[in-house]
């Protein structure tokens, strides 16, 4: 199976129990089973190749290249490990989650977590190009805050949710820092290529910092001291989502990543600090903290932490032997780990509470969950015969042989606590729940389980016999994982998984651990009460008080430059691009005028004064508001006059159909809104804002001012389209071609947000009306005198005859536009107008009443027509939005030409009417009133209109 | 004619700012919209200028304006007006609904928001 399939299927499977919940928990569980099993076997057909022929079977291809962004898998015996990990544990996780879940849970949203975690984790470990990587990581992330969050009812799995993802999501950014500054050490994003480059890295000078962001990744993820605080909160997760990421896969996925980045990071004198303390204080205490936990998930969350940490103290080392044993470790523990908290989901489930004060003698009732408990248990203990006892005796070998802040004895004494410690959760974790005498208190009668959910933790304890009885059976595998760890960068070791050593310090070791953890059982009254009574810091407290700080921090600093006084941040922002501008132009250099200049025209004169003049007037008498909205005019006007002179034919045409709809928007507005502005701000304001505006109107003149009279510092772009206009576009007005052709795509992008703006403004007006605002509105009285006429007959008549010689025009220029000025935006705006002018002749709802397509379907025909037109190049095996042309002859007329560009050109045409049409409505809507008639004639005599503004003595003409 | 452009722009600039300093909705707007002239006569302008050259092929003839801006200005033109359209309508909303057309929050409310932190 191609990797690419194999990353993928869970990621597609995720949608099968999310769109199948309804076809009920045994479809959702089959839809998921099913998935895994076939991932599970794609990935085993890789076993010959990978683990015996020793191939990379890789997967390439290339996405972003220029940003070394590709889509490039690899499968190595590491890989092979940790996906067999995530996929065969998977597998009985599923199997067990299908009987532990209950009723009232939502199984296919469950599933669908399960499966998107389950890919993100197979992406990681299959990834070559570590910006995947990330991806991926961040992805395991998300998913696993979703799973400790799925009993949404639960405060503490919130609660527990929310720290998971601060810890490993903040672990997960200084980690993406930490990558991309290897990328740049190494010179490539790939793995594969970093791998080999173990002396340039180790030399560069950002070895360091890049070491350190990565590490903080991966001790966030696996939750290394001091990040371990937020493993045991998301032990609030169902007991799947525990055995599962929490202790089999996601945490591995920073000891993964210690492993992969093993032969380029590891061995410098930093790495063994760091990476051995911060190993051996996890070690040590979560081994310690687990101990005095009465919760079976809780002690198991610790002894999880605990071991992560003895695994990262291995690979810490940097020995070859630190690497064999962490490998065999990982092996070990994933397979007794999750049994264990598959049996503490058991006992939960049969007797209704974790807490082991509450629990013990259970062996008579539930013998089979007791075996299997036992088993794994003493394996994680390190008892003999047990897998859990070989890779300890490793792990105690390599910390007598290892040497820490210059002292010889140091690790082997700390790891021999740890080991003691270990071995002292392990045998309360049996005989506090299942030994001892039988209670008669259970909040439910013990009893074994079915089957589907006993058979899961079963089959775990397999392996841990037979690699406990058979080491031998293993160690090839282990090997080729061990190499694929080292990567050449050293021989292997000559090291074999043996259960009898000889008399060696390490047998020693484990004896102080075993018998001390055996004495501190029997301690464990006085112990606890002295662990209780004593003062300690909880994690829990410190994260929260730091969390709240720091938001209150942000909070502080938020509300202080975000007062909610808009125009400050107005003045703010223009003072600060003015000062950046003339910071900029006094360190920079221009040069003097190259261009010649135009010269003055007594229009152009004209124009500008007419400009000017408003501009002075709008702001002088901007109090009165219609007064406002013409000078507005007069500039629109202006505008498109100038745009006209010079040379922009399509922009004048554009402007002055705009300025008509934005007068008449603005108008509609003003009927609701008051029409003078209050005199506000006093005589100092006024003065400080007008310096503030004159430094912004002088630095923008300058600005262009200097652009205007100088030449284009490189050659323009602007001579390809001109050059090809014709030649690729068919089409001689350029600017109409760059719309509809060469940057089609742009134009496809406006009009959809132009058409969401007009839904905007439908969906705001639909909410105010179904709010009191509508009864307020429509029994507003008349502040004004009406006038008699509501629908003026030389109007009606008039915008009557005009509108088939405008809908004539709006089709001209549509038809021309791609060879004269004109085209679909220009020709929608006049159709608009053509359709606007009826409104206002005969009374919205007369015109409603006859408007028989909606205007958002408009809209959307218009987005959907241009799209289509775009996808229509694809069938040419051209790529989206090629348009194409040809010249056409139909005998009694001239020959034409058409371009699929007009298409397109239609679909913005449909678009524009339906989104000036939409608005402008929608602005109408409000301005119904009570009582008022819908009209059946286009004009009328309004008899109820009246002359005084109490609308009660009127009479009409 | 670049000066008269240049200053024509400067006007505008200047107007649009000061509209958008005021305190109430509607002459906010209004600046907007002058600001939105002004940038968009600006990248017009930054084609440079030229008479009797649109930007429309004919035979024979090689100068031609700068067609490149004014297919941005045109959409951009087309664009302001729907961005005028909704701010046009949330100001709106906020006047009929809370008869308040006031853009900066009052003093009390950003109190609050600081006692709700």
């Amino acid at each position: 199976m191609s990797l690419f399939i194999l990353v993928a299927l869970p990621f597609l499977g995720a949608l099968l129990p999310g769109l199948m919940y309804q076809a009920g928990r045994q479809a959702c569980f089959m839809a998921t089973f099913l998935v895994t099993a076939c991932a599970a076997i794609g990935l085993l057909t890789h076993a010959p190749a990978v683990l015996l022929r020793g191939e990379v079977v890789t997967a390439k291809l290339d996405w972003l290249p220029g940003l070394g962004l590709n889509v490039n898998l690899f499968l190595d015996p590491l890989g092979f490990m940790f996906a067999g990990l995530i996929l065969g544990i998977g597998l009985l996780i599923i199997a067990y989650a299908r009987t532990y879940l209950s009723r009232s849970d939502n199984m296919g949203e469950f599933f669908t977590y399960l499966l998107m975690f389950q890919g993100a984790m197979v992406g990681i470990v299959l990834s070559d190009n570590i910006l995947m990587l990330l991806i991926f990581w961040e992805l395991t992330s998300l998913s696993s805050f979703l799973l400790i969050g799925f009993w949404k009812h639960l405060p503490e799995g919130r609660q527990g949710a929310r720290m998971a993802l601060t810890v490993t999501g903040m672990g997960g950014l200084a980690m993406i820092g930490g990558m991309l500054i290897l990328g740049q050490i190494a010179g490539s994003y790939d793995l594969t290529v970093i791998l080999q480059q173990r002396e340039v890295i180790q030399q560069s000078p950002l070895y360091v910092p890049a070491l350190i962001l990565i590490l903080l990744g991966c001790f966030t993820k696996s939750a290394q001291f001091p990040f371990h605080f937020w493993l045991p909160h998301a032990m609030a997760a169902p007991t799947p989502v525990s055995a599962y990421l929490h202790s089999a896969t996601m945490v591995k996925a920073g000891l993964f990543l210690l492993a992969r980045m093993w032969p380029v990071l590891s061995g410098t004198e930093i790495w063994v600090i760091i990476v051995c303390t911060a190993g051996l204080a996890t070690m040590v205490l979560g081994a310690i903290i687990a101990l005095f936990k009465d919760d079976l998930k809780a002690l198991l969350a610790f002894s999880t932490v605990s071991h992560l940490g003895l695994i990262t103290f291995l690979l810490g080392t940097g020995t070859t032997f630190g690497a064999m044993a962490a490998v065999f470790h990982i092996i070990n523990h994933a397979s007794f780990k999750a049994a264990l908290f598959m049996s503490a989901g058991i006992v939960d489930h049969a007797v209704h509470t974790r807490d082991m004060k509450r629990l013990g003698g259970l062996r008579h009732t539930m013998p089979i969950t007791f075996a299997i408990a036992t088993l794994a248990g003493l394996s994680m203990a390190g008892i003999p015969l047990l897998n859990g006892f070989l890779s300890k005796e490793m792990m105690l070998e390599e910390a007598w042989r290892t040497t820490l802040y210059g002292s010889p004895m140091l690790v082997a004494v700390v790891a021999t606590v740890g080991a003691l410690f270990s071995a002292a959760y392990s045998f309360r974790y049996i005989s506090h729940t299942f030994l001892g005498a039988e209670r008669d208190d259970y909040p439910a009668a013990p009893h074994d389980p079915y089957a589907s959910l006993w058979l899961p933790p079963a089959l775990l304890i397999v392996p841990v016999i037979v690699i406990g009885l058979a080491p031998h059976l293993v160690e090839p595998f282990v090997r080729t994982v061990t190499a694929a760890v080292i990567g050449g960068v050293a021989p292997l070791p000559d090291a074999h998984l043996k259960i009898w050593h000889g008399l060696v310090p390490a047998l020693y070791m484990s004896i102080i651990a075993v018998v001390g953890g055996a004495v501190l059982l029997a301690l464990y009254r006085p112990l606890a009460a002295a662990w209780n009574g004593a003062p300690r810091p909880e994690a829990k407290v410190i994260f929260e008080g730091l969390v709240e700080a720091i938001a209150a921090l942000a909070g502080g600093i938020t509300q202080r430059l975000h007062d909610g006084r808009f125009t400050r941040y107005a003045a703010i922002m223009v003072l600060t691009v003015v000062a950046i501008g003339a910071y900029a132009w006094s360190t920079g250099t221009s040069t003097a005028g190259t261009r010649e200049m135009l010269p003055i025209t007594p229009a152009g004169l004209a124009a500008w004064a007419m400009l000017v003049a408003a501009a002075g007037c709008l702001v002088m008498f901007q109090r009165n508001r219609l007064a406002v909205l013409i000078f507005m005019g007069i500039i629109g006007l202006m505008v498109s006059v100038g745009f006209n002179y010079f040379s922009a034919p399509d922009l004048a045409l554009t402007q002055i159909s705009v300025e008509v709809v934005t007068i008449i928007l603005l108008l509609l507005a003003l009927n609701f809104l008051p029409d003078r502005t209050p005199v506000e701000s006093g005589a100092l304001r006024r003065t400080r804002d007008g310096i503030i505006a004159i430094g912004g109107g002088v630095a923008a003149a300058a600005l262009i001012y200097t652009i205007l009279i100088s030449d284009f510092p490189s050659a323009s772009i602007s001579e390809y389209h001109l050059a090809n206009s014709y030649k690729g576009g068919g089409g001689d007005n350029v600017v109409n071609v760059i719309l509809v052709d060469f940057r089609g795509f742009d134009t496809y992008g406006e009009i959809i947000v132009l058409g969401i703006a007009a839904l905007v403004i439908y969906a705001l007006t639909e909410t105010l009306l179904s709010g009191p605002v509508r009864a307020r509105l429509l029994n507003r009285p008349y502040d004004k005198a009406q006038a008699g006429d509501a629908h003026p007959l030389m109007m009606v008549v008039m915008t009557r005859v005009m509108m088939p010689i405008v809908l004539m025009v709006g089709v001209f220029i549509f038809l021309r536009g791609h060879n004269q000025p004109g085209g679909g935006f220009i020709s929608g705006l006049v159709v608009a107008i053509a359709v606007v002018m009826q409104y206002m002749a005969s009374g919205f709802a007369w015109a409603d009443n006859r408007q028989r397509y909606p205007y958002h379907g408009i809209i959307g025909a218009g987005v959907l027509i241009a799209g289509l037109t775009g996808i229509g190049a694809w069938f040419s095996g051209t790529p989206f939005l090629s348009s194409d042309f040809g010249y056409f002859r139909i005998p009694p007329m001239e020959e034409f030409e058409l371009a699929t560009a007009l298409g397109f050109d239609l679909g913005v045409f449909l678009a524009v009417v339906g989104a000036v049409m939409l608005s402008l409505e929608s602005f109408s809507r409000l301005s119904r009133r009570a009582g008022t008639e819908v009209s059946d004639s286009p004009m009328d005599i309004d008899l109820t209109g009246s002359d005084t503004p109490d609308g009660k003595t009127g009479q009409g003409v | 004619m670049e000066l008269l452009v240049a200053s024509a722009i400067g006007v505008l600039t200047a107007a649009g700012i000061y509209m958008v300093l005021r305190l109430r909705t509607f002459p906010v707007i209004i600046g907007a919209s002058l600001l939105s002239y002004a940038v968009n006569v600006f990248l017009f302008a930054s084609g440079r200028l030229a008479v009797f050259a649109p930007p429309v092929l004919r035979d024979g003839v090689e100068v031609y304006s700068d067609p490149l801006p004014q297919a941005l200005v045109l959409t951009a033109i087309v664009i302001s007006f729907g961005m005028t359209a909704v701010v046009v309508v949330i100001a709106l909303g906020s006047w009929l609904s809370a008869s308040d057309d006031l853009v900066d929050a009052p003093k009390d409310d950003a109190d609050e928001g600081r006692a709700a932190q």
